[in-house]
């Protein structure tokens, strides 16, 4: 018998949504021992599921047909006092956000026994948190017992939240997208530590994602979720390997993988671009009595960018690539250094001085809900940056929507604002309002990280495209090595503010110098997986 | 935040309060130049100013025929050895006044205040856990009801119910005239006197905390830690208690701090409708004779019970919110 | 902005608000038709209870119309809620803009400079200001701007300074966009929504705030006001209820109606908020 089975499991959604149940005729089962991943877009109904199995669906989502057994118990027809029995010494799980899911006003090691005195097993608290902790690969337990959340990074937070998942050693442990949030190496980390107190224990996994790399790292068994339905379900080697969905074959053939698609146009010789040398930005936090605490963001990042070249800019969250991004177009302003746009040094310009620079570099951002106006439509949005430098209104809204269309958007787009169109969409707006201004640097920031993968696929073949047609030499910066593989001629590896490693894309995934970018490398998800 | 910072974040506290009540000083200094006619006159009050020594006589206490910056030094030096100016119709430094009667007003807002915070938070905490039934209704609507109604006129209301109408409570005043009484009595007596002024001035405030707990705790309750506590099987009372309303509390004791000069402002209004002898009833009295020493006095006391106050709830928040560090 | 009726329309209590303030509005456009002559002449024998002598709410120590002096009392109470807000609106949006897009030590030095407003007893500091200028119209609306202007700093600097750092605004940045056009036509119209609410609430709070002072005498000793007719009906509250408890209510529907309003301009301009507090208000 199955640890947990979920029969056609449907969940309604509120009256007016876009469809009637937020998930339908869900069947799933996961045996002790076994890691069975859910993975699908956003909105596909994947934590709903879970969810539902924990008993903590909010009241608008009521669960209208099915069956979900656990331990050979009807979970539906639990009473709520049973079920919060169960949460915590039969089921636990653990969530995406580590950085919200901790109460902000208890130590840590409180929240733990905390899981444990509600459950009647408060006895020796102290030393089974401490277990719990070095169970989870943390030093010094002690002292992370008596810290406070704020204390902690990401990862280690994550592991604070598996210990308390842990601490009464439930049967089934549900995981929503626990690594989403983390960089890639911890991202590694955790993963594997989820396999490794899984296989010791026992315990069965539900694990939910987004990412077919992490389903390829620890996935016994896989099903697969579009719009509140499962379409296919299998061995996780059968589903990488052998899809039979179209569903899912478009999902894993839009996973960005290894090699690298780009040949060099003959960089080396092309006239240099960008130059930078020397640029240092340091961040101070605290403190107008003194004794603030100063964090060195870049530091020695020196590279030269020629015409046509795409350059990638890859490394965890705080290396400082975004920062050195910004340096460029002097959103933050670096105290010292050069940074050279065809021998010109930007970095004293004056605001006046910039303006005519502003024309040929251009950047895209990250959250394609955060770097449109809202209240500006989208036409204008595009139009005004050549407007702003000159261009007579009625022709810069005439390129704009020319380049609606090169962005393959409807020219009826003109006249509509941001929030009536999906992440995509609005990338594709960002893009136009960029190549508006005929740059021929163009900096882009992480500009797929915020999207669906079949979506980042098409964004990626949209930017590979107008690369070549204007000639535009580019500046990518990304998190993820497969992307980073995927459209970039050389890479430069930055980790703590400097550029560990710089070289052509192949040769650096291929034969990594720096034992950070081995580190790295060896932390993408799915790694021994090459998609069908 | 750990207790080994607590001594020097105190000191960076007490340093800014220093700060701000020299500025409060000089405001004053200012508000006495910028007013229309003589210094010396709007420092003598409207009865002082008919005597002419008087006058004289603060001309050369506070150096009126110098330069201005030597006028704000030699201000701030009497200020600083707490000469607050004397009041030429009462007859008495203004110091001494205004520390006749701080104890009843401290007593009033005292009350109003922990009855504000106390029925305040219990209601919008209530209202929060039944959100959209009908006592989250009745909280909310009145919440609405004080939030809108002068607090003077609530004042009149209640004398007009409970001691014209009914006859139950004493409208004025703070202890019954002409009546021997000793020990609890006394004290009964006080309490009695006190019941409709704290009322009045708490039921404004307390509509505030409601609205502002029932606001945090829904949002608090949004939150992913809640959930957390949730998953692993705490029970809702504790959940509420140890998780929502901990984090909830935050917000309102930072406007604790905020509205703790407007309670002393309510106080002028309440202590004129109940004839309470506080201070606010002494700058109703000072008003009245445009009696601008005892104004500005009250002006600066006031200023400093709120500065005092507010090292209190920031040393408070510290102590709950271990995320607060420098600064 | 049709759907920000239909979103406003969803409040109940904000569409009550509205008609019943703009019925107090319609009394004080109205109140020179409808009670011709100063509301300071005598109408009557004094104290006569509501209904009798043809005083609808009753007449005063002095045998003026209570009725009348709420109805002219209206336009002052609304005049000066209204001019007082635009001032301090002005002020607080000034300097929470500078504080908030320029950051450093601007804003350092803005925020002390609010935190000492916010701190020291404002009330206080208003009877202060009046007592010591003389109370005229001018002196009132004067010193109640000066005490309400610090939440609107503080507002619109914590929205500056969030939008600052949105991606649009540094991609205008990135445009070339002088600092002038990126405040104005990006950061501003964003942060309107919280300013717009803030301001009905400030209306009443000024209301409040007027009323207060000429409860205590410090109203313009020419303009009949609802604080003022309280005021002189306190001593007489056990002989002649009327003639504080209409006032009050005058007051009281006047600022409930704006906080109503406040609320559904709130809910209508941030749909998601008015989701999350569970529509049910």
């Amino acid at each position: 018998m199955s640890l947990l089975s979920v029969e056609n499991l449907t969940v309604a959604l509120p009256p007016g949504a876009d469809r009637p149940n937020a998930v339908e005729g869900i069947s799933l089962s996961v045996d002790a021992g076994e890691i069975l991943c859910i993975v699908g877009e956003s909105g596909s109904g994947k934590s709903i599921t879970a969810n539902a199995v924990m008993g903590l669906l909010p009241k608008g989502l009521p669960i209208t047909g099915g069956q979900l057994v656990f331990e050979g118990r009807d979970l539906r027809q639990t009473s709520p006092e049973a079920m919060r029995q169960l949460r915590g010494q039969r089921l636990a799980m653990i969530f995406q956000e580590p950085m919200t899911a901790l109460n902000p006003l208890m130590r840590v090691g409180d929240q733990i026994a905390e899981a444990m005195q509600v459950h009647g097993a408060g006895a020796n608290a102290r030393k089974r948190v401490q277990e719990l902790l070095a169970a989870v690969n943390l030093p010094d337990p002690a002292a992370i017992a008596r810290s406070h959340p704020f204390r902690l990074s990401g990862g280690q937070r994550q592991r604070v939240m598996i210990a308390m998942a842990l601490a009464l050693e439930p049967a089934l442990l549900i995981a929503d997208e626990p690594t989403t949030a983390l960089d890639v190496t911890t991202q590694m980390q955790i993963l594997r530590l989820i396999r490794e107190i899984q296989s010791r224990r026992g315990t069965g996994v539900l694990f939910i994602t987004h990412d077919f790399g992490v389903v390829a790292e620890i996935a016994d068994r896989v099903a697969v979720m579009q719009h509140g339905r499962i379409v296919e379900q299998g061995r996780a080697e059968e589903v990488l390997n052998r899809p039979q969905h179209p569903y899912t074959k478009a999902l894993i053939a839009a996973v960005p993988h290894g090699a690298s698609t780009q040949t060099a146009p003959a960089a080396s010789t092309a006239e240099p671009v960008l130059r930078l040398s020397g640029v240092k930005k340091t961040y101070r936090r605290g403190g107008w009595f003194g004794g603030g605490v100063v964090i060195p963001a870049v530091q020695s990042a020196d590279f030269t960018l020629v015409k046509g070249e795409t350059l990638g800019l890859v490394g965890e969250s705080g290396s400082g690539k975004s920062t050195l991004a910004r340096c460029i177009v002097n959103l933050v302003h670096p105290e010292s250094g050069e940074i050279r746009f065809h021998g010109t040094d930007l970095r004293p310009l004056s605001r006046s001085a910039r303006k005519p620079f502003r024309q040929r570099v251009q950047m895209i951002f990250q959250d394609p809900y955060a770097s449109l106006n809202p209240r500006r439509m989208v036409g204008e949005a595009i139009a005004e940056g050549p407007i702003t430098h000159g261009t007579p209104r009625t022709e810069a809204l005439e390129r704009a929507r020319e380049l609606l269309a090169l962005v393959q958007l409807d020219p009826g787009a003109m006249t509509r604002y941001p929030h009536e169109f999906s992440g995509g969409q609005r990338q594709r707006i960002g893009i136009a309002r960029a190549l508006a201004m005929r740059p021929e640097l163009l900096i882009a920031d992480e500009p797929v990280s915020a999207l669906d993968v079949s979506v980042q696929a098409q964004v990626l073949a949209l930017l590979a495209d107008l690369r070549l047609r204007f000639g535009l030499t580019m500046l990518f910066i990304t998190h993820d090595l497969r992307v980073a593989a995927r459209i970039c001629d050389r890479v430069a590896v930055m980790q703590r503010g400097a550029i560990v490693e710089l070289g052509p894309t192949a040769r650096v995934f291929g034969a990594p110098e720096h034992p950070y970018t081995r580190e790295l490398l060896e932390s993408i998800p799915g790694r021994a997986w090459t998609p069908p | 935040m750990e207790a080994a910072k607590l001594p020097g974040f105190l000191a960076r506290r007490l340093v800014k309060a220093v700060i701000v009540v020299l500025a409060i000083v000089v405001c004053n200094f200012l508000l006495v130049h910028a007013a229309p006619g003589d210094p010396a006159s709007v420092m003598a009050g409207q009865s002082g100013a008919a005597d002419p020594l008087f006058l004289e006589q603060l001309r050369r206490q506070f150096g009126l025929d110098q330069p201005l910056h030597v006028q704000l030094w030699i201000y701030l030096k009497s200020v600083l050895m707490l000469d607050l100016g004397f009041s030429h119709r009462q007859q008495m430094g203004v110091a001494t006044l205004i520390l006749e009667r701080l104890p009843a007003t401290l007593l009033l807002t005292g009350a109003a205040f922990t009855f504000a915070v106390v029925g305040g938070v219990t209601l919008g905490a209530l209202a929060a856990q039944r959100v959209g039934t009908w006592a989250d209704s009745f909280i909310t609507v009145l919440a609405l009801t004080f939030y809108a109604t002068p607090l003077f006129w609530v004042g009149l209301m209640l004398v007009l119910v409970f001691s014209v109408w009914l006859e139950w409570l004493p409208s004025f005043g703070m202890s019954s005239v002409g009546v021997p009484m000793q020990g609890i009595e006394v004290v009964l007596d006080v309490a009695r006197h006190l019941l409709l002024p704290s009322l009045t001035l708490g039921l404004f405030y307390l509509a505030v905390y409601a609205r502002l707990t029932r606001a945090t705790m829904l949002e608090v309750a949004d939150q992913d830690f809640v959930k957390t506590a949730r998953a692993k099987g705490v029970p809702e009372g504790r959940i509420t208690r140890a998780h929502i309303l901990r984090n909830a509390l935050l917000p309102v004791i930072t406007f604790a701090g905020i509205q703790a000069g407007q309670l002393l402002g309510g106080s002028i209004l309440v202590e004129t409708v109940f004839a309470w002898p506080g201070i606010g009833r002494l700058a109703f009295e000072a008003l009245l004779s445009r009696d601008y020493p005892v104004l500005l006095g009250v002006f600066f006391c006031t200023s400093v019970i709120v500065v005092l106050f507010n090292l209190a709830t920031d040393l408070l928040y510290a102590v709950i919110d271990p995320r607060v560090e420098v600064g | 902005m049709r759907d920000f009726w239909r979103r406003y329309r969803r409040n109940k209590g904000a569409v009550v608000g509205l008609v019943a303030l703009l019925a107090v509005m319609f009394m004080a456009a109205t109140a020179p038709i409808f009670f011709p002559g100063s509301p300071w002449d005598m109408a009557g024998a004094p104290f006569m209870p509501p209904g009798e002598m043809g005083m609808l709410l009753g007449s005063d120590s002095l045998g003026r119309d209570v009725a009348a002096g709420i109805a002219h009392g209206a336009r002052i109470s609304l005049m000066v809620g209204a001019v007082s807000t635009i001032c301090a609106l002005f002020v607080g949006v000034t300097l929470g803009a500078v504080a908030g897009y320029l950051g450093g030590f601007m804003d350092d030095a803005v925020m002390r400079f609010t935190e000492f407003f916010q701190t020291i007893p404002s009330f206080v500091l208003a009877i202060l200001l009046v007592a010591i200028f003389t109370p005229t119209i001018g002196s009132v609306v004067g010193a109640i701007a000066i005490v309400s202007w610090p939440p609107v700093a503080r507002v619109v600097r914590a929205e500056f300074l969030s939008l600052r750092g949105r991606e649009f605004v540094q991609a205008a940045e990135v445009l070339g966009k002088s600092r002038m056009a990126i405040v104005v036509g990006d950061i501003l119209p964003n942060a309107l929504s919280p300013i717009i609410v803030l301001a009905s609430l400030m209306v009443a709070s000024a209301i409040l705030l007027e009323s207060a002072l000429s409860f205590l005498g410090l109203g313009d000793p020419n303009l009949m006001t609802w604080g003022f007719l309280i005021g002189s009906g306190r001593s007489v509250i056990r002989l002649a209820w009327w003639m504080s408890v209409f006032p009050g209510l005058a007051i009281f529907i006047t600022v409930l109606s704006l906080n109503l309003v406040g609320e559904g301009l709130s809910d209508a301009l941030n749909p998601r908020l008015a989701r999350q507090r569970g529509g049910s208000a």
